[in-house]
C-alpha cells in the first residue's frame, strides 16, 4: 500500500504508556506493513512534570524531517495534552482523545474527533496499564492507517510474552470500539445524506 | 573475518540509535565497555550491562568519565575490544584519554551523543558542536577518525566500521552521533553473523625478542601485543621510540607525531566515508552530516522542485576531513552550503578546501532541535543566485 | 664491617648479574631518581618479592600514573603501562577485567593516587578490584619541583605552601581501610625486608591491597625541611618508626617529625569484584550467563 507521508503525535500523562503506543504504530509500519517510520520522544522541559509526548512519522519512502510540524493525527490522554497539541493539528486532521480524560469543548474547524473510553475499556479487562494499547486499537480503527494485522503483530512483539494475551485483548477491545463508533457514523451520515436528499 | 556470532542480534528490530549504536558495538566484537551515566548517551551502556551477561563479556560503571575512558584502554591492553559512550560535559572530561589513546595507537571507540552545550547547556536536545572538540579537544597534535551515522541503522553499520578502522589503524574512532539520531527510533536490520566482516587485532607474528612495539609496517601502523602474552612490552603517553621507551628529543617527536597524524592519511582521499546524490549538475551543494544531512535533502528536494541545481554531499568520515572529494567539487560549482546544528564548524574545513574557488555559505542554528528545511532551501537559493 | 672483608677485598666475577636485573629494562638505566630518593628502594623490595613469590613474571603486569613513582612502569622488565597523572587505578581495573589471569600491580605516588586520582582509589576499594596499590609517599609532588599534596604534614614548608602547610592531610591507611581495603600496610624505605615480605604478601592476596611506603624526597622534601639528605632520613626513620601490626589506623596518622607507626594494619577478606559480579549473575541469570570471555579473537 502506497500511503503519504502521515504524521501522527500522542501524548498523555508519563505512565499511561505514550510510548510503547508510539512504538507499536512505528513498528507496525516499519517491520510488519514494510513501509519507513521515524518515532521521536519528546525529551526536553516539556517531558517532566508527568507529561509525556512521542511524534512517529509513517511513510512509503525514507522519512528525511525527523519531527512532526503540523499532526495529521493527534492522539491525546490528558486535558493538558490536547490543551498543548491541539493547535499543532493540521485542517482536515484526526484528533483522537481518551474521552473521559480530555474535555474537547468544539472541535477545531474541518477536525474529525473521535472519542474513546480506552481507561474503562482497560479496567474491564483489569488492567488500567493497558489502555494505551486500548488507544493504538481505536486508532487502528479510525484512522485505517495501517491494518490491524500489523498493528496486532507490533503489539505482540512489543510486549513481554507474559502480557501478550491481555495487551492483545486490549487491543482488540479498542479495535472494535473503534470500528463499531465508524459504522455508527457512517449510517449517521447515511442518514444525514438521505435526509438532505 | 566474520563476527563472532554471540553478538549478533540477528533480525528486523525496531530500535533507537543509542540502542542500535549497542548492538554495532556488540557484533563489532567488543565484550568490555566502561561508561559513566550521562543524557543522551546512557541509553547505549544501560543496554550493553543488560545483554553483555549472556553474550560473555564485562559492563562496568566507572565513577567518572576519566575513569570510564581510561578503563576501557587498559581492557584493550588486556586483549579485549572495547568502548565508552558520552556526551557533552563528559566528552570534555574524557579528551586528555583520547590523547592519550591516539599518542599509544591503542584501538578503542569513544562514542559521543552530542548534545546542546556549552557546558550543561541543553541535555535532552541535539546538537553537533561538538566537531571541532572532537578533532582538536585533546593537547597537542594528534590524529583521530570521527564518523557520523544519520540513523539507527547506521549507528549499528558504523559503529562495526568504527571497530574495523580502530583495528586497522591502532587509532581511536569517535562515533558523533546526535541526540536526534541517538533517540530516534527506526527500523534496523541485524544481519547474519558470517554477513558481518570484523577487522580481528593485527597481533604481531615476531617473537618477544624482536617485537618492537611502535615499529610501523609499511602502512605506518604497527603491530599489536597484548598483556600476559610474553612481551614484557612498555607503554607511554610520553613521546616515545620503537620500542616504546620514553625518548624525549627533537627527532623522536618529528617522526613520531607526523606518523600517528600522517598514518590516517587514507581518510583525506580514497578512504574517505561520504554520500552524494544530484552532483552531476549542480552548482549548489549542500554539505552536511548526521542528522542535519537528512533535513538538508529536504531541502535540496525543495531546491530540485523550483529548478535550482543542488546536489548532495554527505560526510560520513568527518575526521580527516575528506579533502580531495570536497577539492574535486570545489573547481567546478557555484557555491557549497554547510548548514550544522553550531555556530560553524565544518564550515571551516568546506572553506578550506574550497580555498576561495567557490562560495561556501554557512547556515547556522545553536541546537536545541534540527533545522527547519525551509531556511536551508533559502540558503540554497541565495548561492545559487 | 668485619676484617675478613678488608683482607680479601671482593672481586667481581666477569659474569656477575646484580639479582635484581632480570626484573628491570637495564637498557634504560642509568634511572631519573636523584641519589638518596627512595623509589629506587622499593624497586628493590619489590622484585625481591616477585622473586619469592615466584610468581609468573609474564602474567604480571606493572601500572603506574605520573610523577617519580610513575616512572617505576618504565624500568619494570615486566607488562607496564605508564599512564595518565591520577589514572593508574582506573587504566588497571580496565586490564584486570580484561584479563584477569593477570596480577596487576599499581605502583604510584601520594599526589598521583590520593588528590588527582584519589576518587579511583576510593571506588577500587570499595569494589574490591583484584589490585596490588603501591604508594611511595614521599610527601610531597617531587616531579613537578616539591609541592604540597594531599599527604603533606601539617607546618611542612613545600614550594606551594612557602610558609607552612595549614590544611590537614589524609590518613593514606585509614583511607585505605574505610574504603574497604582487603590489605593495608605501611613501611618505610629503612624497613626493606618487612616491605619485601608485604609485597610479597600482597602478590598471593585476593582483593584490594593497599602497601604505602614511606619514602625520602632529599632533593625536595628534606632539604626544604632541614632535615638532611637520605642518610639522614634513614636514621630519623629507624628513630621514629614503630611496628605495630594490626594497630587501629586511626591511629596511624603522620607528622612532620612524630613517630612513623608501621606494620600490617588489615589483612581481612572480602568477596572480590569478580565473585560477586559472576554470584549475582548466577543468581539472576542462572544458565543464560556466560563466564565473561572479553578477549578477542587472534587472526
Amino acid at each position: 500500500m502506497q500511503r503519504m507521508l502521515s504524521e501522527i503525535r500522542i501524548a498523555g500523562f508519563g505512565g499511561q504508556g505514550v510510548i510503547l503506543a508510539a512504538v507499536v504504530i512505528g513498528k507496525a509500519e516499519a517491520i510488519f506493513h514494510g513501509g519507513y517510520a521515524c518515532m521521536t520522544q519528546s525529551f526536553g522541559p516539556e517531558a517532566r512534570g508527568g507529561s509525556s509526548s512521542a511524534q512517529v512519522i509513517l511513510s512509503s519512502e525514507p522519512i528525511l524531517y525527523p519531527y512532526v510540524a503540523r499532526a495529521d493525527v493527534l492522539v491525546v490522554m490528558s486535558q493538558e495534552a490536547y490543551r498543548k497539541f491541539g493547535p499543532q493539528l493540521k485542517p482536515g486532521g484526526i484528533l483522537i482523545t481518551e474521552q473521559d480524560l480530555v474535555h474537547v469543548d468544539e472541535a477545531p474547524r474541518g477536525v474529525r474527533l473521535y472519542g474513546v473510553p480506552a481507561t474503562r475499556l482497560a479496567e474491564e479487562l483489569g488492567r488500567k496499564m493497558v489502555l494505551n494499547i486500548v488507544m493504538v486499537g481505536f486508532f487502528g480503527a479510525v484512522t485505517g492507517l495501517l491494518e490491524a494485522d500489523a498493528l496486532r503483530q507490533a503489539v505482540a512483539d512489543s510486549v513481554p510474552p507474559a502480557f501478550q494475551k491481555l495487551n492483545l485483548q486490549a487491543f482488540d477491545k479498542g479495535y472494535e470500539y473503534g470500528s463499531q463508533l465508524m459504522v455508527k457514523l457512517t449510517d449517521v451520515e447515511e442518514a444525514v445524506s438521505l435526509e438532505s436528499a | 573475518m566474520q563476527a563472532d556470532a554471540k553478538g549478533v542480534l540477528t533480525g528486523v528490530h525496531f530500535l533507537d540509535g543509542d540502542h542500535a549504536c549497542c548492538e554495532g558495538t556488540l557484533a563489532a566484537g567488543a565484550r568490555f565497555a566502561a561508561g559513566y551515566p550521562i543524557t543522551p548517551s546512557t541509553e547505549v551502556v544501560e543496554r550493553f550491562a543488560q545483554r553483555i551477561p549472556t553474550v560473555g563479556g564485562v559492563f562496568i560503571q566507572m565513577e567518572d568519565e576519566l575513569a570510564a575512558s581510561i578503563a576501557i584502554q587498559g581492557a584493550v591492553w588486556g586483549g579485549a575490544k572495547a568502548f565508552t559512550v558520552t556526551s557533552g560535559p563528559g566528552f570534555s572530561l574524557m579528551m586528555e584519554h583520547i590523547g592519550y589513546a591516539a599518542m599509544t595507537e591503542t584501538p578503542c571507540v569513544f562514542v559521543n551523543v552530542q548534545r546542546g552545550g556549552p557546558s550543561t547547556g541543553l541535555p535532552t536536545l541535539p546538537a553537533q558542536a561538538d566537531m571541532m572538540q572532537a578533532k582538536w579537544g585533546s593537547h597537542g597534535d594528534y590524529g583521530i577518525v570521527a564518523l557520523c551515522p544519520n540513523s539507527p541503522q547506521e549507528c549499528f553499520d558504523l559503529t562495526i566500521t568504527g571497530f574495523n578502522i580502530a583495528e586497522e589503524f591502532r587509532v581511536p574512532v569517535l562515533m558523533m552521533l546526535d541526540e536526534c539520531v541517538g533517540h530516534m527510533t527506526e527500523k534496523v536490520v541485524i544481519p547474519e553473523a558470517e554477513q558481518l566482516e570484523i577487522t580481528p587485532r593485527r597481533y604481531t607474528k615476531l617473537p618477544p625478542e624482536e617485537f618492537r612495539l611502535y615499529e610501523p609496517r609499511e602502512d605506518m601502523v604497527p603491530d599489536m601485543v597484548r598483556a600476559g602474552a610474553g612481551y614484557r612490552f612498555h607503554v607511554t603517553g610520553l613521546t616515545h621510540d620503537e620500542r616504546g621507551y620514553p625518548s624525549m628529543n627533537v627527532e623522536t617527536q618529528d617522526r613520531s607525531v607526523r606518523r600517528l597524524v600522517d598514518k590516517l592519511k587514507p581518510f583525506s582521499n580514497g578512504r574517505a566515508l561520504f554520500e552524494t546524490e544530484d552532483l552531476e549538475d549542480a552548482q549548489v551543494v549542500v554539505v552536511s552530516y548526521g542528522i542535519t544531512s537528512r533535513v538538508a535533502q529536504r531541502a535540496i528536494q525543495l531546491a530540485r522542485a523550483q529548478g535550482i541545481k543542488a546536489g548532495k554531499f554527505r560526510i560520513i568520515s568527518a575526521w580527516p576531513f575528506p579533502d580531495q572529494a570536497i577539492d574535486a567539487l570545489a573547481g567546478r560549482v557555484k557555491a557549497f552550503v554547510v548548514p550544522e546544528l553550531n555556530l560553524g564548524q565544518m564550515v571551516h574545513e568546506v572553506a578550506r578546501v574550497a580555498a576561495g574557488r567557490a562560495k561556501v555559505i554557512p547556515v547556522t542554528h545553536a541546537g536545541g532541535t534540527v533545522h527547519n528545511p525551509e531556511v536551508i532551501l533559502n540558503a540554497i537559493v541565495e548561492a545559487a543566485r | 664491617m668485619n676484617e675478613a672483608t678488608l683482607e680479601t677485598p671482593f672481586e667481581m666475577p666477569a659474569d656477575a648479574q646484580n639479582p635484581v636485573e632480570p626484573f628491570l629494562r637495564m637498557d634504560r638505566m642509568p634511572h631519573i631518581w636523584c641519589p638518596g630518593c627512595g623509589i629506587g628502594t622499593t624497586v628493590n623490595c619489590f622484585t625481591r618479592a616477585l622473586l619469592d613469590s615466584k610468581a609468573d613474571l609474564d602474567k604480571v603486569a606493572v601500572v603506574s600514573g605520573i610523577g617519580c613513582t610513575g616512572r617505576v612502569a618504565g624500568y619494570a622488565n615486566l607488562d607496564s603501562f605508564h599512564t595518565t597523572h591520577g589514572r593508574a587505578i582506573p587504566f588497571a581495573t580496565g586490564l584486570k577485567l580484561a584479563n584477569p589471569e593477570l596480577q596487576v600491580v599499581v605502583y604510584s605516588g601520594d599526589g598521583d593516587l590520593f588528590a588527582i586520582g584519589g576518587n579511583h582509589f576510593i571506588h577500587a576499594a570499595r569494589r574490591n578490584m583484584d589490585l596490588k596499590v603501591i604508594c611511595v609517599n614521599n610527601l610531597t609532588y617531587a616531579m613537578t619541583g616539591g609541592q604540597t599534596g594531599p599527604a603533606t604534614p601539617s607546618h611542612v614548608i613545600s614550594a606551594t605552601s612557602p610558609y607552612g602547610v595549614f590544611e590537614p592531610s589524609f590518613n593514606l591507611v585509614q583511607l585505605a581501610e574505610a574504603a574497604g581495603a582487603a590489605y593495608v600496610a605501611r613501611w618505610t624505605t629503612y624497613h626493606v625486608k618487612q616491605l619485601a615480605r608485604s609485597m610479597e604478601e600482597v602478590m598471593k592476596k585476593k582483593g584490594f591491597c593497599f602497601i604505602e611506603v614511606i619514602s625520602p624526597c632529599p632533593t625536595l622534601y628534606q632539604r626544604r625541611n632541614k632535615m638532611g639528605d637520605g642518610l639522614d632520613t634513614m636514621k630519623f626513620y629507624k628513630q621514629m618508626s614503630k611496628t605495630r601490626n594490626g594497630a587501629p589506623t586511626s591511629e596511624c596518622a603522620l607528622t612532620k617529625a612524630g613517630e612513623i607507626v608501621v606494620g600490617k594494619f588489615v589483612d581481612r577478606d572480602r568477596p572480590g569484584y569478580f565473585e560477586m559480579m559472576s554470584a549475582q549473575m548466577h543468581e539472576t541469570l542462572g544458565d543464560r550467563y556466560a563466564s565473561p570471555e572479553v578477549m578477542c579473537s587472534e587472526c
